[in-house]
């Protein structure tokens, strides 16, 4: 009994996560995807701080913490010596981070991770922002998003600039397999888990995790907004095959929304809906536009189907 | 066996005898060598590690570290601004108690920027909880590097051995090379009683509020204590098994009678033994302290080589900025009040200045002539120390 249970939530209930954390359900399903042979390097961040409050752990599995730009070294590290000890049969290497531990100060390490070509998956839980540290602006926070370090004012209406693209740098390094994900699409996610657990070489996943606090959103909308995320073509779900894009998340005709819908829920954008702020927002709906027609994202076959 | 070799190869050659599972590197003069010794002994074969080319120190530390927390031996190698971009991995790595051993090739750090030798680079993180030990010469190199894998995995507390870069890391000298055989009779495989495993999974790392930090550390520090004994005893053992010992935290020379002591680290013992030769011969009774473990700081060994009424110089290539040279602050730590030698600080050899026989020489008749407490720069040129007279 005791033993069926670990199997079902290898990531514990019991931690301080907020209420509807988009990265606690992320992370809860990438470990149950991956099952109990894995080693977790985690980076600081939001995920280390709610789980490991000591004495306090919530992962049944063998997990380590060292800093916040490092999870791909040591993780590295750990690929390395299991297979120079020969411990490497059965076991697999997770590096797991934040945006902002992924795509600003981690980028050296995942760099020279990707280049050597480590057997490490690495999952960025991407919720667009420094939400540990009071939601501050990253790399990864998108055109207009208010956050503590990008606030609006007369002269700005947030942030300025536009999302990093992780995933094509992941794939200018080779790494065989390049996801991304949604914790709308469970299923979906934890199908990519399994598929990157099986690559020869490195594996990337980011999954879009809505952040409570950070967005302004109700726990209750958490995945709502991530939904939304995906239906208005702000967050392409794509599967990248050694270079090649393989699959991509189908949004069917009458299921595509204007951004609108998916900016007015939050409070990060509040401030768009102001007066002078739809010239912004028509440059946010540019990007869905373009995302839409780069991907084809929107078609009425069945929605995982492989792109031409 | 006997070979002529440069310190970095004979550091090299020591460290694959002692069978690291992972070794890891980022190239920085003048560690340089070491890392293309060990690539070399890779690639014929002759060592089975794991060999990762990092994309830079920091990276190399995080991998070591990654790898010592899975239970393997895990090595690595820099060099001043490389230790100094590894800095907050190292503290990490005593933090979590991983047993990592690295060798730094001591060396000046920028700005200016500057290639040459002088320990600056180790003594700036002497609070990291990393045992810190000094080299004389190679071959205390190659002994204290096997020494060191026995120290940290028996305390699981990293250890780095400090030489000095270019006197010692690019110096041919002869030296007795230990077989692999010896060094497996000497060393045990690592098996540590914890590291990161599926079948017995816990987490590494956690985070550790005001209501435990202090505990944390509190213990590293009751541990690098009482590392001190550890120390002491592995080179004892070591004497005992390969007949050699260079001293265990520290080591006397001529000190019966001194009136005169110098206190150094590192390779300038060498230039220090022979100025005290010689200074004697003059009549001059000069004895030398040399301080092979930095960190921990043998207190009770310092306290009890010196004593009051005599006059104490300690020559150094660091300083701390603002105060004086850092080993004198830590002698003078040794003694509070009366029992006190006079002790002054002599900073020299910075980014590379030779250090002659001649210039110990002249501070040991500066002291004999003047025992007040000062701290002064020695061998400084007198064209660049001119005003801006136009």
């Amino acid at each position: 009994m005791e033993k069926e249970r670990k199997l079902i939530n290898l990531m514990e209930p019991g931690h301080t996560g907020c209420a509807g954390c988009g990265q606690a359900i992320g992370a809860r399903l990438v470990l149950k995807a991956a099952g109990p042979r894995v080693i977790v390097a985690n980076a600081t961040g939001c995920l280390e701080v709610y789980t490991t409050r000591y004495p306090h752990s919530s992962w049944e599995v063998p997990w380590i913490h060292s800093l916040f730009e490092n999870a791909s070294a040591v993780a590295a590290g750990m690929e390395v010596a299991l297979k120079a000890m020969g411990r490497y049969d059965n076991v697999k290497i997770i590096a797991q981070a934040g945006d902002g531990g992924t795509a600003d100060i981690g980028m050296g390490c995942i760099s020279g991770m990707w280049e050597r070509g480590h057997e490490v998956m690495y999952v960025c839980y991407d919720n667009e922002g420094y939400m540990n540290t009071g939601y501050q602006r990253s790399g990864l926070t998108p055109l207009g998003a208010r956050t503590t370090t990008s606030p609006p004012g007369a002269f700005s209406w947030g942030n300025l600039t536009h999302k990093k693209n992780m995933p094509m740098i992941a794939v200018a390094h080779g790494v065989p397999y390049v996801a991304t994900a949604s914790v709308s699409e469970p299923r979906d996610l934890m199908r990519k888990v399994k598929k990157a657990m099986e690559v020869c070489g490195p594996s990337y996943i980011q999954i879009l995790v809505p952040c409570v606090p950070g967005w302004g959103i109700e726990s209750k909308l958490s995945i709502h907004m991530a939904r939304l995320a995906v239906e208005t073509c702000l967050f392409p779900i794509l599967e990248i095959e050694n270079g090649k894009i393989t699959r991509v998340k189908r949004i069917k005709p009458d299921e595509l929304k204007p951004v609108t819908e998916y900016l007015k829920p939050q409070k990060r954008f509040a401030h768009l809906f102001r007066e002078g702020g739809e010239e912004e927002i028509k440059r946010i709906q540019d990007i869905a536009d373009r995302n839409l027609r780069e991907f084809n994202l929107v078609s009425d076959v069945d929605d995982l189907s492989s792109s031409q | 066996m006997r070979m002529i070799v440069e310190g970095s190869v004979a550091v090299a050659e020591a460290v694959g005898r002692c069978r690291p599972q992972v070794a890891c590197a980022y190239p920085i003069t003048p560690q340089t060598h070491i890392v293309e010794h060990l690539a070399k002994m890779v690639s014929e074969g002759r060592l089975k590690a794991g060999f990762v080319l990092a994309e830079s120190e920091f990276g190399a530390a995080s991998i070591v570290l990654g790898a010592s927390a899975v239970g393997a031996r895990a090595y690595t190698a820099t060099s001043s601004q490389g230790l100094l971009l590894m800095s907050e991995v190292i503290f990490n790595i005593a933090g979590l108690r991983l047993p990592v051993v690295m060798t730094c090739a001591n060396r000046a750090v920028s700005a200016p920027i500057n290639i040459w030798n002088d320990q600056q680079d180790a003594v700036s993180l002497r609070d990291t909880g990393w045992i810190i030990l000094f080299v004389e010469d190679n071959q205390e190199a190659v002994d204290t590097h096997i020494q060191a894998f026995m120290i940290a995995e028996e305390l699981m507390i990293p250890v780095m051995v400090c030489m000095d870069g270019y006197v010692l890391t690019h110096t041919m000298e002869p030296v007795e090379m230990p077989s692999q055989e010896e060094v497996d009779d000497f060393l045990p495989p690592y098996s540590p009683s914890y590291y990161l495993d599926p079948d017995d999974p816990f987490t590494m790392g956690a985070m550790v509020g005001p209501d435990a930090y202090m505990e944390s550390r509190f213990h590293l520090h009751m541990d690098m204590m009482e590392a001190r004994s550890t120390i002491s005893r592995v080179a004892l053992g070591f004497q005992q098994k390969f007949g050699r010992y260079h001293g265990d935290l520290v080591d006397g020379y001529l000190l019966d009678d001194a009136e005169i002591v110098l206190v150094s680290m590192g390779s300038l013992l060498g230039t220090m033994r022979e100025a005290a030769e010689r200074l004697r011969k003059d009549g001059l009774k000069v004895g030398i302290l040399k301080v092979r473990c930095f960190r921990p700081f043998p207190k009770e060994r310092v306290h009890a080589a010196l004593r009051p009424g005599q006059v104490v110089g300690v020559v150094e290539k660091d300083i701390s900025l603002g105060l004086e040279g850092t080993l004198c602050s830590e002698i003078r730590s040794a003694f509070c009040g009366e029992d006190s030698p006079d002790i002054s600080s002599f900073i020299v050899g910075l980014g590379g200045r030779d250090v002659t026989v001649e210039d110990i020489i002249s501070i040991a008749w500066d002291l004999r002539s003047n025992p007040a407490c000062r701290v002064e720069f020695r061998g400084l040129r007198e064209d660049l120390m001119k005003g801006d007279e136009g």
